[in-house]
């Protein structure tokens, strides 16, 4: 049933994936470096001002060429990355998503597709690169380390069309709540840099110079998240359809349901809070935090530690 | 709607005369309204339920596993008594937790009614009048027209008309002017979101109210019937009346499990056949991800395991055959099983019953003498059997479990062990008082489940339509676009005053744009048809 050598296969280029992405992470870092010096300049010569000086627009070519070649080794290793995906998949002959190791695998895919979509359309996001892509090599080693598993069958449970449609839309909507969860990272460690700077501390050159605005970043985390959210809530209820066939019920409060609908609660209260007044920018940006650590611990947490999958398939 | 924050306590005045105690209770209640409406009360309780669910996940509950919630009350005998006075072992039915849900959607509805009512105000009004300062709208612009007032204001209407929005023409005190508006789908679809979600709260609380689920465990040539007292365990909606059950009867005629080579279990299946008020179904074939649904009730297979069969003949030759009991799998991997088969009625007295305790192993291997399983499929069935003979106790009031021996009984001698072994399929003990116990063979029992849910339909559609209220409110932007025509200071033509106001959208930049564009392309085409109007057209395309 399982195909060998195109499982070895896909083992081999995920270690390629994490070797490439591993060089785009250096090459991410060796532009924010080389980008430095220029800025500095400005700082000095802007010296008495009390506002933050204007973004630079123009970039030291030699900071350019780095940022492409890091774009160029992201999109390189989504590719290797995809290949992963698509000869496990090939090995086991079913969708390559059936156990932790492919699910995550597939998430982080998604989330490196995400980031890649983003810096295509708004070159300014391209910056941010370093923050997506260093969780990005941890995640996969972690992945790599912790969740591998042989290619193999999967369990009858999971023998069904709602695979295909629940686990999609969740890996989608994970891996894009984890761009967003990130960027709102960015977000309140750049504002509070801007709101220094307008307080009229001079602050000394630093490597957040080179992010997008702060404005920018919490638009684009609100935008993904605005993305995300229908997608998570399409899966949760597809989620609940599956589990009426298979489980006798659509909504038992297993963990792992629990845990999907708290997310679901904390991503609407992040919607909310944007329109909120007294919650707009920070306080809101923490929401979205919050729901990415709530997305981490039910991916961690409930696989792991309660009892997962396993009561399903027994008799209890 | 506006999210109103809730009225600040105001400074002490002394009011002319104190308002009437009626009066002041009803003041009260308003701004306690006002207070639960607001959307920031429905951030907290949304951050509530969200909290308020994390110990229904860390704590065993008891609408998951019973058994759990017993280890861990026997576990932690201090702490444990007060979590269960506080409902943390049925937390998602507990008063705590209803309570936060049902002040949210008091809120929410306290919150959106007055909101779709205003919108529907608003489907059938007007866009509203253009705001005195245009240019102060973020995006805007001004246009130089070699033409008249209205006339230019026609050229924007039709670019308008073009793109769907809804435009109203008026005479505004400094000339004339036009609103436009368009994506009244995006109020439509938070609307509709929201009052989903209430009719999907409606639907669960339907379900809980009317719904039933009840196990057991049949064994292949056995059957059972939709009845509370048949079930091994069963729950039930407060409003069900037991009388009421579909009358549906299953019986199992065979079940299979299907493995991989790698003994991954592939598939379940059971074949049954029904009757559903006497009339018998079609036999039918239901296994995992594929249950049984009639009128409003479904059956599903939830597990499976072994029941191995025994028969006993007694000293004086009478023989007991085809005894069976599930044994349950203590290991999913392989079917390593554990139980007991109660023999209540083999001759007359009280104190003649028998049972069989014991460990079963479909693909048997003796490790140390011990007999372990080494294989889920039933390759070579082994039992480990401890025999007992004595009074089993079960008429004595007290529950006791189907699957186990009251070890109580045992204690108190009134239970006595007879004999044990091992025994691979075909082979017998003999007791000391002659009694010879077979294990002749094994057949499978499937782990049925009826599920009765008059909500589910309803949430359903409900959830359907929360989705597309989402896209509508996410996806949909509305735009409102208002013009202004005023007299060019230098006398010939007219000055447009564009601004646009988007909702929903982050790059409103480059739409705005367009339409600016394509209106001053308009207006050049028509003051190229007719020349008479203006003599400068040269100007450049507005700011982006
Ligand atoms: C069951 C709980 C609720 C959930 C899951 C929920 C979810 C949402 C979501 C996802 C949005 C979209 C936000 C956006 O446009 O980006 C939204 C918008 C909105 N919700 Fe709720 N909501 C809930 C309860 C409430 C309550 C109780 C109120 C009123 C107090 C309310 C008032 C609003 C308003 C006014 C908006 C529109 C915000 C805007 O368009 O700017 N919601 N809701």
């Amino acid at each position: 049933m399982i195909d060998e050598s195109l499982a070895r296969l896909s083992d081999t280029f995920f270690t390629i994936t994490v070797v490439v992405y591993s060089l785009a992470v250096v090459a991410f870092c060796a532009e924010l470096a080389f980008g430095r010096p220029a800025r500095a300049q400005q700082l000095v010569a802007a010296g008495g001002d009390r506002l933050p000086a204007a973004p630079s627009t123009e970039e030291p070519a030699r900071a350019r060429r780095l940022g492409s070649l890091a774009m160029l080794l992201t999109v390189l290793g989504l590719l290797t990355h995809a290949a992963v995906v698509v000869t496990r998949g090939m090995a086991a002959d079913r969708l390559p998503w059936g156990n932790m190791y492919e699910f995550t695998t597939v998430v982080v895919l998604v989330a490196v597709l995400a980031y890649t979509l983003l810096a295509v359309r708004a070159p300014e996001l391209r910056h941010i690169g370093v923050f997506i892509m260093g969780p990005v090599v941890v995640a996969m080693a972690l992945i790599r380390l912790v969740l591998y598993v042989q290619a193999g069958p999967l369990v009858a449970a999971l023998r069904s069309w709602w695979l295909a449609v629940h686990v999609t839309t969740a890996t989608l909507g994970f891996g894009i709540f984890f761009v967003s969860g990130i960027v709102s990272v960015l977000y309140l460690v750049k504002s509070r840099r801007e709101e220094r700077a307008v307080a009229g501390a001079v602050p000394g050159p630093s490597l957040l110079d080179r992010l997008p605005s702060a404005a920018a970043l919490d638009r684009t985390a609100h935008r993904t998240a605005v993305f995300g959210f229908p997608i998570w809530t399409f899966a949760v209820i597809a989620g609940a359809i599956w589990a009426e066939s298979a489980w006798g019920r659509f909504w038992g409060w297993d963990p792992k349901e629990t845990w999907a609908f708290i997310a679901w609660v904390v991503y609407a209260a992040y919607l909310h809070a944007r329109t909120t007044s007294g919650w707009r920018g920070r306080p809101s940006a923490w929401v979205n935090v919050v729901g990415l650590a709530v997305m981490v611990f039910n991916l961690l947490y409930v696989n792991f530690v309660s009892t997962g999958l396993h009561s399903y398939a027994g008799v209890s | 709607m506006t999210a109103t924050a809730p009225p600040r306590p105001a400074a002490p005045q002394v009011p002319p005369s104190r308002p009437s105690a009626g009066r002041r209770v009803l003041n009260r209640l308003l701004r306690w309204w006002r207070q639960l409406t607001a959307m920031r009360t429905a951030l907290v309780l949304l951050f509530l339920l969200a909290v308020a669910a994390i110990p229904g996940s860390l704590l065993p509950q008891r609408s998951l596993s019973q058994n759990n919630v017993n280890q861990y009350l026997v576990d932690h005998p201090t702490l444990a008594p007060w979590l269960d006075r506080l409902y943390l072992f049925d937390v998602f039915s507990s008063p705590w937790f209803a309570a936060i849900y049902l002040l949210l959607f008091i809120s929410l509805i306290g919150c959106v009614v007055p909101r779709a009512i205003e919108h529907a105000r608003s489907l059938f009004a007007p866009p509203p009048t253009a705001p005195r300062h245009l240019l102060r709208l973020p995006e805007n612009t001004e246009l130089p027209a070699p033409l008249d007032g209205p006339a230019a204001l026609d050229v924007v209407e039709e670019e308008l008309r073009v793109r769907r929005f809804r435009v109203v023409r008026r005479d505004g005190r400094s000339g004339p002017e036009l609103s436009a508006e368009k994506g009244y789908l995006r109020e439509t679809g938070n609307v509709l979101f929201h009052f989903s979600l209430l009719a999907l709260l409606l639907g669960l609380a339907a379900g809980k109210m009317w719904g039933y689920e009840g196990s057991i465990l049949v064994t292949e040539g056995q059957g059972f019937c939709n009845s509370f007292q048949q079930y091994d365990t069963y729950s039930a909606g407060p409003l069900v009346d037991s009388g009421d059950l579909a009358p549906l009867c299953v019986d199992l005629t065979e079940f299979q499990a299907q493995y991989e080579d790698d003994l991954t279990a592939a598939s379940y299946t059971a074949d049954i056949d029904y009757q559903l008020d006497g009339a018998a179904g079609p036999p039918t074939t239901i296994g995992v991800n594929d249950p049984l649904r009639i009128d409003g009730d479904r059956v599903y297979v939830t597990g499976h395991g072994y029941s191995p069969e025994f028969s006993i003949t007694l000293p004086d030759g009478t023989a007991f055959t085809d005894l069976s009991a599930p044994f349950l799998p203590a290991d999913q991997g392989t079917m390593a099983s554990q139980g007991v088969l109660k023999v209540p009625d083999l001759g007359a007295g009280d104190t003649d019953q028998l049972a069989i305790e014991g460990f079963f192993a479909p693909t048997g291997a003796l490790q140390g003498g011990v007999l372990t399983s080494v294989d889920p499929r039933p390759l070579d069935p082994q039992v480990a059997v401890v025999v007992y003979t004595g009074y089993l106790g079960l008429d004595s009031g007290l529950p006791q479990s189907v699957y186990s021996l009251d070890q109580t009984q045992i204690d108190r001698g009134l239970l006595t062990e007879q004999g044990r072994a091992n025994l691979a399929a075909g082979e017998s003990l003999t007791l000391a008082d002659g009694t010879v116990v077979t294990f002749s063979g094994v057949k499978e029992f499937a782990a049925l489940q009826v599920s009765h849910d008059p909500g589910q339909l309803w949430v359903l559609g409900a959830a359907m339509a929360v989705l597309a209220g989402l896209l509508g409110m996410l996806l949909v932007r509305r735009e409102r676009v208002f013009a202004r025509a005023a007299p060019a200071a230098d006398g010939g033509g007219t000055v447009l005053s564009i601004g646009s106001l988007t909702r929903g959208s982050a790059d409103t930049g480059p739409r705005f744009t367009a339409l600016t564009d394509a209106v001053q392309a308009a207006l050049s085409a028509r003051s190229a048809a007719a020349p008479a109007a203006a003599p400068s057209l040269s100007e450049e395309a507005p700011p982006s």
